[in-house]
């Protein structure tokens, strides 16, 4: 029996001592005070840090903020993910080039990619305000990152064009792994495209969707390298995601168990989004049962 | 309609690349073109003297090792270690399997925000800031469950009558696993190898809150400091031309292994 333990020994220890023992240090400080004014000592605090929370406006701020940069990055990704699958499905030969071109912006590093787009959106020697006042479509370059609204679609089109690939890649396996036969039978029974694609196509790759917004929605809700080199959250905070806000309240104002709620927090919203996706995906299809 | 498919494809293959390419470019122009405004496309005199500045004159090398070191190390170990786990794994009651997969999925998808102080606690009371195991160490980990759960779907395909058969010549389960199973899981072995290698070079929250003494940073670090260093004038071809250095290895990977990556990607859905 012990030497079963030795084949599961070095992952254990890793898991254990990297991430369950921070999570459950992460969970229990929350619920007590440890920051400069208890001299970094822990002290039982109950449900303290969860009331400054329901009435913390920043916290809702930047809940507000991961919640709608989820659902619009993720539904961006997976419109122009489905879409760009069903088009490079057909092509035979381009497949395998055009994979291999796209996952490459999936593989660089986010902090990487934040400082790029950051430039590419800099009002002056950007490339994106040049191009459109060339173009005439604006007289007057734009401060893209200085303004709340455009600063925000800013780290929406960055994310979308890094993110993109991943879903395509997973939907376009999906729809090789339809068999063409089945296509056949409908259009012998006199059904167009809508009809395959409602018929086939999507009950097929309902599994595959299922997987690619899961961890899309995971990763978009969890969001921090791209938001703190890109824009640090601002302009005045109101591009500040929670990992961001528990990241500057842990580093920068040294509130260690007020960031231990925030990050218990984001886990609790995390399952319930979770949880709602697993509901209208899963549990009211009958394909999956 | 196959002719505006194809074409849409291809556009978006444009827009994949031609932020990278812009950049390519920037980093070949000199210091007064690049902030020229309105930009120029092409360089009028392309100059690698950003790529000089960055390797001679600033610790871009040193960062580069770093990196290289630490996401080479921490693939390692987390193959290492994931891979006797998962051949256990396949083996095991159907029961067994579901519990440790939902245990490992839901491990995988905890937002990093949450290990990061008990972490750097850790890493501080083990004097390892600053230190590349510092890293290594919690990227292997970090790593893990998917690693473990994507060898684990492998492992079951290769039929259980080999190991039987090995253990019949009187193979003891570790001469199985190391004679039989491992040269049968090179292509899965080494799909979790790269995600881990492209995971731990990309990795940003741990190496900015452990790693703060210069010579200790990883390229994903430095790119990101060396924009925020500079409030006036800041040197744009020379971050440039450091964007391009800190995604070349990825690049290169991406190509080499896109088939490895891809299905590493599919894997969860297929099954």
């Amino acid at each position: 029996m012990y030497k079963r333990v030795l084949w599961f020994l070095p992952a254990l220890l890793l898991i254990a001592t990297v991430m369950l023992y921070p999570a459950l240090r992460t969970f229990i400080l929350s619920f007590y005070r440890m920051d400069l004014g208890t001299s970094f000592q822990a002290e039982f605090a109950g449900l303290s840090n969860f009331a400054r929370l329901a009435v913390d406006s920043r916290f809702r701020g930047s809940l507000w903020t991961t919640i709608v940069f989820t659902t619009t990055t993720v539904s961006i990704e997976f419109l122009a993910g489905l879409g760009l699958a069903l088009c490079a499905d057909t092509w035979v030969q381009g497949r395998s080039a055009v994979r291999t071109i796209l996952l490459i912006p999936w593989t660089l590093p986010t902090a990487v990619i934040a400082v790029l787009w950051a430039w590419i959106f800099n009002d002056q020697y950007g490339i994106l305000n040049s191009v459109l006042t060339r173009a005439g479509i604006v007289s007057s370059p734009i401060p893209w990152l200085a303004n709340p609204t455009t600063a925000f679609w800013a780290l929406v089109v960055a994310d979308a064009w890094k993110t993109t690939p991943f879903v395509f890649v997973i939907l376009l396996a999906g729809l090789q792994a339809i068999p063409g036969e089945l296509y056949e039978a409908i259009e012998i029974d006199g059904g167009g495209a809508w009809a395959k694609f409602r018929m086939i196509t999507w009950p097929f790759l309902a599994r595959f969707v299922f997987v690619a917004l899961v961890f899309r929605v995971i990763q978009a809700f969890s969001v921090f390298d791209l938001v703190f080199v890109m824009t640090g959250g601002g302009p005045g905070g109101r591009t500040e995601t929670l990992s961001v806000y528990a990241y500057q309240t842990m580093m920068r104002y040294l509130d260690f168990s007020y960031a231990a709620a925030l990050a218990t927090a984001t886990v609790a919203a995390l399952a319930l989004a979770a949880l709602i996706l697993y509901w209208l995906l899963i549990r009211n299809r009958e394909e999956f049962s | 309609m196959k002719n505006l498919a194809r074409f849409i494809v291809v556009a978006f293959c444009l827009f994949s690349t031609a932020p990278f390419l812009w950049h390519v470019l920037s980093s070949l122009k000199d210091g007064a073109e690049v902030t020229q405004i309105p930009p120029t496309i092409l360089p009028a005199r392309p100059t690698l003297e950003n790529y000089f500045e960055l390797f001679e004159h600033r610790p871009f090398l040193r960062y580069w090792l770093n990196s290289f070191m630490i996401a080479s190390l921490s693939s390692l170990l987390c193959v290492v270690s994931a891979a006797p786990a998962a051949h256990r794994l396949a083996r095991s009651s159907a029961r067994t399997r579901v519990v440790a997969s939902s245990a490992l999925l839901g491990l995988a998808f905890v937002p990093p925000i949450v290990f990061v102080f008990p972490l750097y606690e850790l890493v501080r009371t083990l004097g390892l800031i600053n230190h590349p195991w510092g890293l290594i160490f919690p990227y292997a980990a970090l790593n893990l469950p998917l690693s473990i759960w994507l060898l684990t779907g492998y492992f079951r395909q290769i039929p259980i009558e080999l190991e039987e058969a090995a253990s019949m010549d009187g193979l003891t389960p570790l001469q199985t696993f190391l004679t039989i199973v491992l040269p049968l899981a090179r292509p899965a072995l080494a799909t979790v190898t790269v995600l881990a290698f492209v995971f731990s070079w990309n990795e940003y929250i741990l190496a900015l809150t452990f790693m703060n003494a210069e010579y200790a940073r990883t390229v994903t670090v430095a790119i990101a400091t060396l924009s925020g260093a500079f409030i006036y004038d800041i040197p744009w071809g020379l971050i440039a031309a450091g964007v391009i250095a800190s995604s070349l290895p990825l690049i290169v990977l991406t190509i080499l292994f896109q088939n490895r990556i891809v299905a590493g990607l599919t894997a969860g859905s297929a099954r």
